[in-house]
């Protein structure tokens, strides 16, 4: 008896060593590691960029996480990250914070997103104006009828409030960029997760109309034409619209890193913006910054 | 040699018991700090009784009576549907199956829970939300009741296992003199064996419930998440453990909203902390 104690004991042991030894192995290992975290819209694209990044020098490490804009931003201002993605800009009680913790929120505009408010393909309605689309989610129309579709409620889907794509949609859309406007989602919207959600959602539900990046449509839902006003073109949208900018929902994407980026970050970002980086920018459906 | 290793041995264990208790307090204080802040901004009445959430506006608006209601609905709905089902799988199972299948019967209950509740999620999702907006004609499947009936399955496991635990030690003599008495199967079950145990099964209900607020997953993905006060159980619902799942992520920590999500985490702990304490005053009382 005795001695099988002392063989369990020696099991934990080492279970313990390895425990302690192990997560240090990987921390001297990860000297050259970037860690990348924020918007969902952009985890492909930057998932893009790191695995053809780390193709051409294998001992750097890009390690990238979506989790929201908000997510990745409150990384950067704690200091868990190098590089937070964002949809949105970096709120001024944001950039506060950041002072207060010693961080210089530092800019990079590294693509373009062009929204797609998308139907169930069966949906007749094709187009729709700002307005309508403001309408539609403050639920002042509730009911495709009016709209010249079926009679069927309107079941609004959008994205939670840790997105980027929510908020934008909220200050661009619902408010019509009016920084003063007290325009909300309507309460009755179902807040989903993540944009294939959304996606998934659409394509079962013939009642139903979300937003999210373009790289998410596909077959089994109808991106909607969209004008600014009643008078002005509906357009479709698709990249070559949102590089002319006359597709009126698109925002610019963002890289904030701490301070003016050095080493081995400002060695991605350069990588990020070059010729290649922005063909990866063109690949995953998105628009490149630099023609 | 022997005695040193006793003493080191039981010091350990000694540590180890009362390390939970530790966690327990130092998990309550710091959400106590950190949710309490948001009292600052708002009153506790305005708070629990606000009848909007919206966290990331200008100025925001946290009231979380949608979330809390949210949150009963979904529990009520699943406590509906899982207890008759779960306390008559326990009776079935302590009293009237063969042996072979109640072993049968008890391997599945285990295998029940152990089905993670992101998988009954996805589940729920593709296969009980359509067919929920399909029979009663909703606009979408995504509802109180979707959540209600996926968490039944998580509760069950809970109930069964404690119900027919608590069935199995009422003693054997009381459905002796039962029977001995000329009752039927049924009547000793009914007005002998329940009673005896209903302590016990009211704990295993109490615990089944406490599992069914916690949880987040499963709801988060099938209840639609829109912060409606529900006016019935085919709406969506957003429960208080989505809300702090879905959005702690965006919070910038020290911001309102942050806070918010902690003095949400408060309730929760709270009410679960009720429902603990009354399955273990059950559960006392019939020792």
């Amino acid at each position: 008896m005795p001695k099988g104690i002392t063989g369990m004991f020696r099991k934990w042991m080492i279970a313990f060593i390895v425990l302690i030894f192990v997560p240090l192995a990987y921390a001297g290992l990860a000297k050259n590691s970037i860690q990348v975290k924020g918007s969902d819209t952009m985890v492909n694209l930057a998932q893009a960029w790191a695995e053809k990044y780390m193709q051409k020098d294998a001992l750097n490490f890009v390690a990238v996480t979506g989790g929201g804009s908000g997510t990745g931003l409150s990384s950067l201002i704690s200091g868990t990250c190098n590089i937070a993605m964002s949809s949105r800009n970096i709120k001024a009680k944001e950039i506060v914070l950041a002072k207060q913790k010693g961080i210089n929120p530092y800019e990079i505009k590294a693509a373009l997103d062009g929204l797609a408010v998308v139907v169930n393909p069966a949906n007749p309605v094709a187009k729709l104006t700002i307005e309508q689309l403001a309408g539609i989610f403050t639920a002042k129309i509730t009911n495709w009828k009016e709209l010249g579709g079926l009679d069927e409620k309107i079941v609004l889907l959008s994205r939670e409030v840790n997105s980027g794509t929510h908020v934008y949609f909220k200050e661009h859309v619902l408010r019509k960029n009016n920084p003063n406007g007290q325009e909300e989602f309507a309460p009755g919207a179902l807040m989903l997760s993540s944009s294939q959600a959304i996606a998934d959602e659409v394509a079962a539900n013939s009642a139903a109309i979300g937003y999210y990046g373009m790289g998410y449509i596909s077959s089994k839902q109808k991106p909607v034409s969209i004008a600014r006003d009643a008078r002005s073109e509906y357009i479709m949208p698709k990249i070559e619209n949102v590089i002319s900018g006359k597709y009126p929902i698109s925002r610019p994407l963002f890289l904030y890193t701490n301070g003016a980026p050095s080493g081995i970050v400002k060695d991605f970002l350069d990588f990020v913006l070059s010729k290649e980086g922005q063909e990866i920018v063109l690949a995953t459906d998105f628009v490149p910054v630099i023609k | 040699m022997r005695k040193i290793k006793e003493l080191v041995i039981e010091k350990l264990i000694l540590i180890c018991g009362l390390a939970s208790i530790i966690f327990v307090a130092l998990i309550f204080l710091f959400l106590l700090k950190e949710g309490l802040a948001v009292f600052n901004i708002v009153s506790p009445f305005k708070f629990i009784f606000g009848k909007s959430w919206y966290p990331i506006s200008e100025p925001a608006q946290l009231g979380i009576l949608p979330l809390i209601l949210g949150s009963l609905l979904v529990t009520l709905g699943a406590a509906i549907i899982s207890i008759p089902i779960g306390v008559g799988c326990a009776i079935y199972i302590a009293e009237i199956a063969p042996l072979k299948l109640k072993e049968a019967l008890k391997a599945g209950i285990e295998l029940l829970a152990a089905i993670p509740s992101v998988v009954l999620g996805f589940i729920g999702m593709v296969t009980l939300v359509p067919l929920i907006k399909n029979i009663f004609h909703l606009p979408t499947g995504l509802t109180a009741l979707s959540g209600s009936i996926m968490l039944a399955f998580m509760a069950m496991p809970t109930i069964v296992s404690i119900a027919e635990d608590a069935l199995y030690s009422v003693p054997k003599t009381y459905k002796e003199g039962a029977l001995a008495l000329g009752a039927t199967h049924w009547q000793s079950i009914w007005r002998v064996m329940l009673p005896a145990a209903s302590s016990g099964i009211l704990a295993a209900v109490m615990l089944g419930i406490g599992r069914v607020i916690g949880e987040t997953m499963a709801v988060m993905m099938i209840t639609g998440n829109a912060a409606v006060l529900p006016n019935s159980i085919l709406v969506p619902v957003r429960t208080l453990t989505a809300t702090i799942a879905a959005e702690m992520g965006e919070a910038v920590v020290g911001s309102e909203h942050y806070f918010a999500l902690f003095a949400v985490g408060i309730v929760l702990f709270v009410i679960s902390f009720i429902i603990n304490v009354t399955a273990d005053l059950f559960l006392h009382k019939r020792q």
